[in-house]
């Protein structure tokens, strides 16, 4: 019998099998203008004043024996395999713990040294167990590596449980293995007490979820008070993991699968803050996810998403046949990739030769690479002749590219990562980068540490304002909705309490706004104990934040301002990253390393489908489609006319929709159904177009108002690039073959030409060649330069450094002069009232991302199971409900029903929620109020009712039944393949 | 084609008096008028202004809108007013 004949996919560019070997300079790099000079081993050795002498030797290419320092951690000096000796002084100083000097003259080895390692290494190795050629470490154990290195020949006290002349030892070889964290295990028995794994918890992850519990030979790591990981505080970033020198600490997928042979580095596909990775390898099989060391977004670090969450790539799930069929009711088809594109385009262009050009559009992916994102605004653009494109940024950080460009001349943040480092004073407004940017909380944690001072701008008590060794000097708890009452009310203080940079204002920005901007905040209407009723914010608390950020904690000092989706997902959301541009300026905190206005960019891509042309009114580069000379540039490239005039952005292709007017949606990697709101407004609009598009990994939610399935793939499985919040570009690699045999953007491509549109690029540096040649502020961006620095942030040309640049308006804004606008307060028009009295806000959790689709799909789940409404006490008492009680919400717009988690994280008034279940309908509730310049939604507040209930709603359970159906639809194209397939069989049979 | 069939003028009402509402912090009143003309010219798709200037000529005669917002459409109708509907193909 013959099995079906299976397509043979190859790489296009497949990755060189090489590890990435990273090495381990042991402590890590100091920077000072001064340096030493001293002598190792006889060679001279310059290093930066500070370092140690464990760091000048590796430097130098002197391999000094260790085990419990490595270069992400501070030295600890606890395992004594890196003694050397130094001429002149007495004993063998432990090098990782002793700083290099001039003119020290340093001996890594000697047989005095040898001796002593030897001896260290036997004491290690008597409570070890010796099941080296079993164990998961084996290849990657640095336990080993050092028996091999000191020459470990016998252990004269027996090793374990071993009987030496008689008596056998102590020993923590019966130790229970903890095996509840699904992604790594912790083997206890294996444990030499080095102490990384807690240090990595303290020091690079900042949650202090682990100790050494017990002292001497009872010393043993423990996750909180002796608990399983998974019940203690734990995150599983895996930083203990990754620091883990012997097999103590383990990922599950090692165990299971054995060490990878290669690496591969690439892009995490997850938050905007863009961990750069390496990809181990077993043929194109992941292995795990190990945080670069040289990724600058991340510098090693990652969370439990990046690290763990990939599972979802090759999950049964996975759709990798294309689909189609005539109406939603109708059970899907298995087609060819040629007749599903066909089908596709026939329909849009029947559509627009029936309603107009106009009548169709896209919608691209803030998930997809730039490349990709390019390319389908390019095929909405040039091959369907219309401006509709638009991007999920429209729901989440649109406000920002309007904002900032209004009042900086581009939509991006200002600084890089690391600038926090030089932060004084940081002010955090509707952020929760514990949640949804942890490796950036972390960077930010671990600077609060040092003594830098925080403000927190939040109706939640958010992680930040009170977790260990980080506390908020300042948490502004405001009513959801007041942001702009609040941003007005520290400008108010900045300029009547003579706080105001005026050199900088004088010499930076627009005289004239600014007067007017001062005029305004000046009045006393804009005064915090004028607001205070508006915002429930105390306006003395109001009046230290504003003092503590004007002057940076110091004389000369540093603040800067990291803010999210509570600030832009709001009715005033425009008005209020205007806001927080005015009191940057005015106090003189653009332009340089510790300050800045940085937007914390919800999903991997944000920043790069922004600058990639995604908005209907703008072409890539933020040029606005009506200038004529910009789109000349494309029209010549393209070889097609543009039409002048905007297009219409997503809530208008929806309302559009329900008009009859807008009848063919084209949609990449996004699942508006599930993640934009009001969600029953949304399904009307789908279900009254003719043509549905969806290209996805999943049968998501939108997909069930489709016509036409394409299977998407992974960013495992493509070539590409991703911008991070930085602006900084990193390359995406291939490591696995598409599994439905193509890339996103060789579908597009694919799209195109069935459309009559011709494309023919050969390898997403093609594209990126193209975005180049169009864009000003990618003009230095090439493959060929990603590879050789690891990344470029833009603007990157001629006019800046080679890599790009890492701060932005050093000497003069974007625009010129720095623009100053007034910021009226303007009440929600979501009011409480008494059949609404609360209000709802949303939010998102560490462990799941956005939709869910992806992290619902891995063992995350474990950690968040369903969304919950977060309801403080005093308002669950008046309704009766107590914790774990379901509860029905009901706003204007619909009603859902989740269960209660009864906390003081909310103030009374407010409830929260989390939307990455569809079952949940978080969005059923939300409605469609949106901000007055870029109708980003205002998911942020919601005016409704919570009471005790006894069942789902009526559209949870309508939901339901519409979910159930269309999986059966699904499964009827997929089970008559199945049934084809075992016809064939038998005819080989016969 | 039909693209001017709003069926709730109300949505574009409540969308444009929004942005009135942020120009109206000026204290110059002609810049308010540029700001609101401006946004909507920059942002708002033809179809778009086309219903606002619908509801504006229609039996409504603009009910609901801004003074700001009536005054804008009308003083810069010429600029603001996209051309008939685009063609079919």
């Amino acid at each position: 019998m013959n099995a079906p004949a299976q397509p043979i996919h190859f790489f296009r560019a497949r990755p060189l099998p090489a590890r990435h070997a990273e090495c381990d300079h042991g402590t890590p790099a100091v920077v000072s203008d001064e340096g030493v000079t001293l002598t190792i081993d006889g060679f001279e050795v310059s290093v930066p004043k500070g370092t140690s002498l464990m760091r000048a030797a590796i430097d130098a290419g002197i391999q000094v024996p260790k085990l419990c320092a490595t270069d992400m951690l501070d030295p600890f000096g606890s395992c004594r395999l890196c003694l050397v000796e130094i001429e002149g002084r007495r004993g063998t100083p432990a090098s990782c713990t002793t700083p290099a000097e001039a003119g020290l003259v340093v001996r890594t080895q000697s047989p005095k040294l040898q001796q002593l390692r030897r001896g260290v290494m036997e004491l290690y190795l008597s409570d070890h167990p010796l099941d080296c050629l079993t164990c998961a470490a084996n290849g990657d154990c640095e336990l080993q590596d050092m028996a091999g290195v000191v020459g470990l020949r016998n252990v004269r006290y027996g090793v374990g449980d071993q009987v030496v002349a008689g008596r056998s030892g102590r020993h923590h070889l019966d130790s229970q293995k903890d095996e509840s964290n699904p992604y790594f295990t912790y083997d206890a028995s294996k444990c030499i007490v080095c102490n990384r794994c807690v240090r990595a918890c303290e020091e690079v992850q900042g949650s202090f979820a682990l100790t050494i519990s017990g002292r001497g030979f009872e010393s043993r790591v423990s996750p909180g008070m002796s608990e399983p990981f998974m019940q203690s505080e734990c995150v599983s970033c895996g930083a203990c993991v990754q620091a883990c020198p012997t097999a103590t600490l383990v990922e599950k997928s090692v165990i299971e699968a054995g060490q990878p042979e290669f690496s591969v580095v690439t892009t995490c596909a997850y938050c905007g803050v863009g961990c750069s990775f390496k990809a181990e390898m077993k043929g194109t099989q992941v292995v795990r996810m190990v945080p670069w060391k040289d990724g600058k977004a991340n510098e090693g670090h990652s969370c439990i998403k990046g690290r763990f969450a990939w599972g979802y790539a090759t999950h049964r799930d996975r759709i990798t046949k294309p689909m189609i069929r005539e109406k939603i009711t109708d059970p899907w088809r298995e087609v060819s990739w040629e007749e599903a594109l066909a089908h596709a385009a026939g329909e849009f262009r029947r559509i627009q030769a029936t309603h107009g050009r106009d009548s169709v559009g896209g919608i691209t992916s803030s998930r997809c690479t730039n490349e990709e994102t390019y390319l389908v605004q390019k095929l909405i653009r040039a091959a369907f002749g219309t401006n509709n494109v638009d991007t999920c940024a429209r729901v989440c950080h649109s406000p920002t590219g309007y904002g900032l460009g209004q009042t900086f001349g581009t939509s991006a943040g200002t600084q890089t990562f690391k600038s926090v480092e030089q932060a004084d004073v940081v002010m955090v407004i509707g952020a929760n980068p514990s949640e949804g940017h942890p490796v950036f909380a972390s960077r930010l944690k671990k600077r609060i540490r040092q003594g830098a001072k925080l403000i927190v701008i939040d109706p939640r008590r958010i992680e930040l304002v009170d977790s260990p060794h980080v506390h908020a000097d300042f948490h502004l708890q405001l009513k959801p909705g007041s942001n702009v009452a609040v941003i007005t009310a520290l400008a108010h203080v900045v300029v009547t309490e003579g706080l105001v940079d005026a050199a900088y204002v004088a010499e930076r920005c627009d005289d004239a706004s600014y007067q007017q901007w001062r005029a305004f905040v000046a009045k006393p209407e804009n005064s915090p104990e004028a607001l205070e009723a508006v915002s429930g914010v105390p306006a003395a608390t109001v009046r230290g934040a504003a003092r503590l950020y004007a002057t940076g904690g110091k004389a000369g000092g540093n603040s800067a301002i990291y803010y999210g989706l509570g600030v832009t997902e709001h009715a005033q959301g425009s008005t209020m990253v205007i806001g927080i541009a005015n009191l940057a300026m005015a106090c003189g905190m653009v332009g340089r390393e510790g300050v800045g206005v940085n937007p914390l960019r919800g999903q991997n891509n944000v920043q790069g489908s922004c600058d990639m042309g995604s908005f209907p009114h703008e072409l890539p580069g933020y040029r606005h489609i009506s200038d004529t000379t910009v789109r000349a540039q494309f029209e010549a490239a393209w070889g097609v006319t543009l039409n002048p005039e905007p297009g219409l952005r997503i809530p208008n292709m929806l309302d559009a929709a329900l008009d009859g007017s807008f009848r063919g949606l084209y949609v990449q990697g996004e699942d508006p159904a599930q993640s934009d709101p009001n969600t029953q407004h949304v399904a009307a609009a789908l279900s009254a177009m003719e043509c549905v598009v969806v290209q996805d990994l999943f049968l998501n939610e939108t997909a069930k108002y489709a016509h036409v399935f394409l299977p998407g793939s992974s960013f495992l499985e493509k070539d590409g690039t991703f911008t991070n919040a930085e602006r900084r570009i990193s390359r995406v690699r291939q490591v696995m073959p598409p599994l439905a045999g193509k890339a996103d953007w060789e579908v597009t491509q694919a799209l195109a030409n069935a459309l009559g549109y011709p494309m023919a690029y050969q390898h997403p540096e093609q594209i990126m060649a193209e975005i180049a040649a169009l864009t000003p502020s990618f003009a230095g961006v090439s493959y060929e330069k990603i590879e050789r620095l690891g990344s470029v942030q833009w603007p990157c040309n001629e006019g800046t450094d080679e890599a790009g640049t890492a701060t932005m308006h050093i000497e003069r804004f974007v625009r010129g002069k720095g623009r100053f606008f007034p910021t009226q307060y303007v009440a929600s028009e979501e009011k409480v009232t008494r059949r609404f009295p609360l209000i709802l806000t949303t939010g998102r959790v560490l462990s799941q991302y956005n939709v869910g689709a992806q992290t619902r799909r891995t063992e995350n789940s474990r950690w968040h199971e369903e969304d919950r409404l977060e309801i403080h006490p005093h308002d669950a008492e008046e309704r009766g409900v107590k914790h774990g009680d379901w509860v029905g919400i009901a706003s204007r717009a619909g009603e859902t029903v989740l269960r209660a988690d009864v906390t003081e994280r909310v103030q009374p008034g407010v409830v929260y929620t989390t939307f990455h279940f569809p079952e949940s309908g978080a969005n059923v509730i939300t409605t469609d109020s949106s901000d007055w310049a870029t109708n980003c939604p205002e998911y942020k507040v919601t005016a409704v009712q919570v009471s005790k209930v006894s069942q789902l709603s009526e559209w949870q359970q309508g939901y339901a039944r519409f979910s159930r159906n269309q999986e059966g639809l699904l499964a009827q194209a997929q089970g008559q393949v199945q049934v084809q397939q075992g016809a064939q069989a038998t005819e080989a049979v016969k | 084609m039909s693209a001017v069939t709003h069926s709730d003028p109300q949505t574009i009402v409540r969308l444009a008096n929004r942005i009135g509402e942020f120009f109206a912090a000026y204290p110059c009143h002609d810049e308010a008028v540029e700001g609101v003309a401006s946004h909507l010219r920059k942002f708002w798709e033809p179809r778009m202004r086309r219903q606002l200037y619908a509801h504006l000529d229609g039996a409504a005669q603009g009910e609901g809108l801004s003074e700001l917002l009536r005054e804008t459409a009308l003083a810069r109708r010429a600029e603001l007013e996209p051309a008939a509907a685009p063609p079919t193909r």
